[in-house]
């Protein structure tokens, strides 16, 4: 009788460390970074698709700065023709080179805007206006989802970094991830502030 | 216990940045649809607005919230709102259907916050125009109500023609009504109670006798699930099966402690003793339906 007692308490308790050693967390949390860095990359690739109707429309205007105009259109060409795969999630080092192709999107795509304030016929057109809140709208959406994932691989990195969770993290092969740095960013360009409201 | 110890891992790492930066604006309590603090709207503007945006949730389920500040700073109005709407999750729980009309006074600037659900209905386009087109006019009269009222009709034509779910009559709520908020770990709760009842089902078994033991072990997991869970569909259900289990248990696992097989009848008794226990939610008053996923789409403007 006792000995059924026993038993009984250490199957409730081995199950509960096996809950404990975090391997459903990691199946979680890992699949929660995947997606919400889909999103990211979604939401680049919105700006991206974006970029050649705003120079398209800027074009138009005679006289245009051509070496903002230029500036954009490479930035866009690089930071599209870097492949990104799962895998870049645990490599600094494409990791890095992506966000600083992003960046130097960003910081291009902003100078484009403060430049073409410039230019009240610009300002007049209906089309590049909506193009204006749509970037705006864009720009917002890349934050929201940068956030996210920096929320979700924080969460993971510290379940893979602390103990006991970080043996589970070796055996299986759950190595921390990288994350956005905001002085990486710093370094490229001053923060995009996409607010062109201003009159 | 381990997402304790994650969360103080995390306070701890953030607390000094957090010390550091000018401390964000609060997120205000969601007392109502209509939010002035900037005390611009009067008692009479401030109903017929309410009544209007009450009125468009009873017909078509959408939640409308309209909240005024003075500033928003040190955050622009953008994050402001998003952070808002992301804390007070407004729209239906399966549907997700909320807008956050939002006006800093004082910074002069006002924004629309669109719910994901809502982003087909109200695009980033139509939300610039309706500030640009109803509010901003209006606001530079110092016309608020007027603009407010003009921006709500537009938002609410527009997700009139939106095909959403239809409204749930609180009469016929299913299933996913009950079920209450989802903010629960169900696997480790499942874990938890099974062996939980196993454990005190034997004790209380041998203690109490073949009969009272299941019944109260039966009571027990009713009470505890609703408890945790907030519902009464839970905890009939885990007090049924506790019940059960505990009542058959010593048949199955243990054949020498000789087998229980009647009381049926009972069964019945502690589950929904156990499930009907503290079933008193509130009714009345305006809530977050919870379900409002924001991600940052919407317009901002100025006046």
């Amino acid at each position: 009788m006792m000995k059924r007692w026993l038993a009984l308490i250490a199957m409730a308790v081995s199950l509960t460390a096996l809950t404990g050693c975090g391997y459903n967390d990691f199946q979680k949390l890992d699949e929660a970074s995947k997606s919400s860095w889909s999103e990211v990359l979604n939401q680049y690739q919105r700006r991206a698709d974006l970029v050649p109707n705003i120079v398209a429309s800027v074009k138009g205007e005679a006289n245009f700065e051509q070496d903002t105009l230029t500036k954009v259109i490479e930035a866009r060409s690089k930071a599209t023709s870097i492949q990104v795969t799962p895998e870049t999630l645990n490599n600094p080092e494409a990791f890095n080179k992506f966000q600083q192709a992003q960046g130097e999107l960003s910081g291009a795509l902003s100078r484009l805007m403060v430049v073409a304030e410039r230019y009240p016929t610009l300002q007049a057109n209906q089309a590049f206006r909506d193009l204006r809140v749509t970037l705006e709208g864009t720009e917002n959406r890349i934050t929201v989802a940068r956030n996210n994932y920096i929320k979700t691989v924080q969460e993971y990195n510290v379940l893979s970094r602390s103990f006991p969770t970080n043996v589970t993290a070796k055996i299986f092969g759950y190595p921390p991830k990288q994350t956005f740095s905001v002085q990486n960013e710093a370094e490229i360009s001053k923060p995009p502030t996409v607010d062109f409201e201003k009159k | 216990m381990l997402k304790w110890l994650l969360a103080i891992v995390l306070a701890a790492t953030l607390s000094p940045g957090v010390a550091l930066a000018q401390a964000p604006l609060p997120v205000p309590a969601l007392s109502g649809r209509v939010i002035d603090q900037t005390a611009t709207l009067d008692a009479t503007q401030r109903q017929v607005l309410e009544a209007k945006l009450a009125g468009f949730e009873q017909t078509k389920g959408t939640q409308i919230v309209v909240l005024m500040v003075p500033t928003t700073a040190p955050e622009d109005i953008a994050s402001y709102a998003f952070r808002v709407a992301s804390t007070w999750k407004i729209g239906r729980k399966e549907v997700g259907d909320g807008v956050l009309l939002i006006v800093a006074k004082d910074d002069r600037k006002m924004r629309i916050e669109v719910a994901k659900a809502l982003e087909g209905a109200v695009p980033d386009l139509a939300a610039s125009r309706i500030i640009d087109n109803e509010m901003k006019p209006r606001f530079r009269n110092n016309d608020f109500a007027g603009g407010i009222g003009a921006a709500t009709d537009q938002l609410i034509a527009r997700i009139n023609g939106e095909a959403l779910p239809e409204v749930e009559r609180s009469a016929d709520k299913g299933l996913g009504g009950l079920l209450g908020d989802s903010d629960i770990d169900w696997a480790e709760l499942g874990i938890f109670l099974f062996f939980g009842v196993i454990v005190v089902g034997r004790v209380l078994r041998s203690m109490l006798g073949n009969k009272l033991g299941p019944l109260v072990v039966g009571v027990g997991a009713g009470v505890i699930a609703m408890v945790v869970t907030a519902s009464v569909v839970l905890a009939v259900v885990a007090g049924f099966l506790a019940l059960l289990f505990t009542l058959f248990s010593g048949a199955i696992a243990l054949p020498s402690l000789g087998g229980g097989r009647g009381g049926g009848g009972g069964g019945f008794g502690g589950g929904f003793g156990g499930g009907f226990g503290g079933g008193s939610s509130g009714g009345g008053g305006f809530s977050s339906g919870g379900g409002g996923d924001f991600g940052g789409g919407g317009a901002s403007g100025d006046w």
